[in-house]
């Protein structure tokens, strides 16, 4: 029986389907057979993200609606053989489809996968609605501005109520040399705002911009550092130990001195 | 009062106890105790008799205890030994004593509690979260967002927290917005409170010293 896990965030830009786009990635380059859903009908992005526009036939709203089984909608990543997407409908919105039909197709795909990552749209209304409804856990992405940790926090809110017990934090974009110089808010900030446990930092990294255009996750990219990031949590995801500092082993072992004397 | 009469004598060992009713107003019951005093008023002559007064619910001020023993005074024989309230029972939804409710977790973003009485919340506020009390507000934890303490007008209600970083405070009628009216940065616990109608921060040591309430201290 697979875990269904939502990335969720609020605020919409922060990364949401780059994250859902890598993290389901990663876990299939680690070996597992992975789903990706994406729930924002009417701005599908998912697809585009992964290079398989192209291949849409079918959609959610047409498995929600019944006019094919859910097999016939999926799309088998052209990268690897484990890794498959659902995507949304471009053509209606988050309305056309209700919290029950979204919980029903997950759990009918939950005993073939051992993941199934759920992409939510933005915003907190029916479509935030729809994409929680067949998960059980849920990753929030925030980036290190103050809008988007109100936002995060709103949400964490949210799933809290809706019974999803200890939801995990990705912050993205983070820039060590702004954190460093105090223009950015650090990630010790907002963890203790938002009190969840933190489950990656993924470096802000132009070759994700660079990957999303030409529809070929980053996590591919051995050389990008955003792609090491997604690796580490798809790694923590499987319930592996892997420790949280490589983002700040790049500043050097002169500044790890200068902290150990109490200075930095 | 036809059931239960105001003043009810009983003898015990030591002397007489008078019960005197807590539900009526305060100057029938000294009426109806004259009255009660006059009418027996050959069966009080004589030894010296120990009365034992029980107030029931009805707390008094000092002056009116004296009212008391001054209608008892009047007859020679009777030495007051003792004046006794028994303490209220405590009704938590009764606004003369406001219940100190506690909650554990974190208010969020978009999220309200609301109280009637005081409110102790062990966790923290979040920019975005309010809370709203008719009485005090302490928060064991950071106040990042937004508490309207005294929302029924009180004005003497505080707003207390482990680490002051509100986005508004409110106490009755009077709005705070810092950091444009004050700023803190303070590693101690604060209050807000209202000082001549305007709203001021402290550190929680001082707060003794503005209500002035007794501690009373066992040991040396």
């Amino acid at each position: 029986m697979g875990e269904a896990i939502v990335v969720t965030s609020g605020k919409g830009g922060v990364g949401k389907t780059t994250t859902s786009a890598n993290l389901g990635t990663a876990l299939a380059i680690l070996g597992k057979k992975v789903c990706m859903v994406d729930t924002d009908i009417g701005l599908r992005n998912l697809d585009v993200v992964m290079g398989l526009e192209n291949r849409i036939v079918y959609d959610l709203v047409d498995v929600a609606d019944g006019r094919v089984r859910v097999n016939q909608a999926l799309i088998k990543d052209k990268r690897f053989d484990e890794l498959y997407m659902l995507p949304a409908a471009q053509t209606k919105d988050k309305n056309d489809i209700s919290p029950d039909q979204v919980k029903m197709i997950v759990d009918s795909l939950k005993p073939d996968f051992d993941y199934i990552i759920i992409d939510c749209p933005a915003g907190i209304e029916q479509g935030f609605r729809n994409a929680i409804a067949g998960a059980t856990q849920a990753i929030v992405v925030t980036t290190p501005e103050n809008a988007a940790v109100r936002d995060a926090d709103r949400v964490i809110g949210l799933l809290e109520k809706s019974h999803f017990p200890s939801p995990k934090l990705i912050i993205n974009r983070i820039r060590p040399n702004l954190v460093r110089s105090g223009d950015m808010l650090d990630v010790e900030d907002i963890c203790q705002v938002l009190a969840i446990d933190l489950i990656g930092i993924v470096p802000d990294d132009e070759l994700v911009i660079k990957a999303a255009n030409s529809g070929e996750p980053t996590v591919m990219n051995v050389n990008s550092r955003a792609a090491i990031a997604y690796r580490n949590i798809a790694r923590r995801i499987l319930g592996e130990t892997v420790p949280l500092s490589h983002l700040e082993e790049k500043s050097g072992v002169f500044r790890k001195f200068k902290k150990f004397l109490g200075m930095g | 009062m036809a059931g239960k009469s105001i003043v009810t004598i009983k003898g015990v060992k030591e002397g007489l106890v008078f019960l005197l009713d807590d539900q009526c107003d305060f100057v029938a019951l000294l009426d109806e105790l004259n009255a009660k005093l006059d009418k027996h008023e050959q069966q009080f002559n004589g030894p010296i008799v120990h009365i034992f007064i029980k107030l029931g619910a009805r707390t008094l001020e000092e002056e009116d205890k004296e009212r008391i023993r001054a209608i008892f005074r009047r007859q020679g024989n009777l030495l007051i030994q003792s004046i006794e309230s028994d303490p209220p029972a405590i009704d938590p939804g009764s606004k003369a004593a406001p219940a100190l409710h506690t909650m554990t977790g974190m208010v969020r973003s978009g999220q309200t509690v609301e109280y009637d009485g005081h409110l102790l919340l062990l966790g923290d506020v979040n920019p975005g979260g309010t809370i709203r009390c008719t009485g005090d507000v302490y928060i064991l934890g950071a106040l990042r967002g937004a508490v309207h303490a005294g929302t029924e007008g009180n004005e003497d209600a505080i707003i207390a927290a482990s680490l002051m970083r509100p986005t508004q405070l409110r106490i009755a009628d009077v709005i705070s917005r810092p950091p444009d009216e004050w700023t803190s940065s303070e590693p101690w616990m604060e209050y807000a409170y209202l000082r001549d109608g305007a709203m001021a921060i402290d550190k929680l040591t001082s707060l003794g010293r503005q209500r002035k309430e007794v501690m009373l201290f066992k040991g040396v």
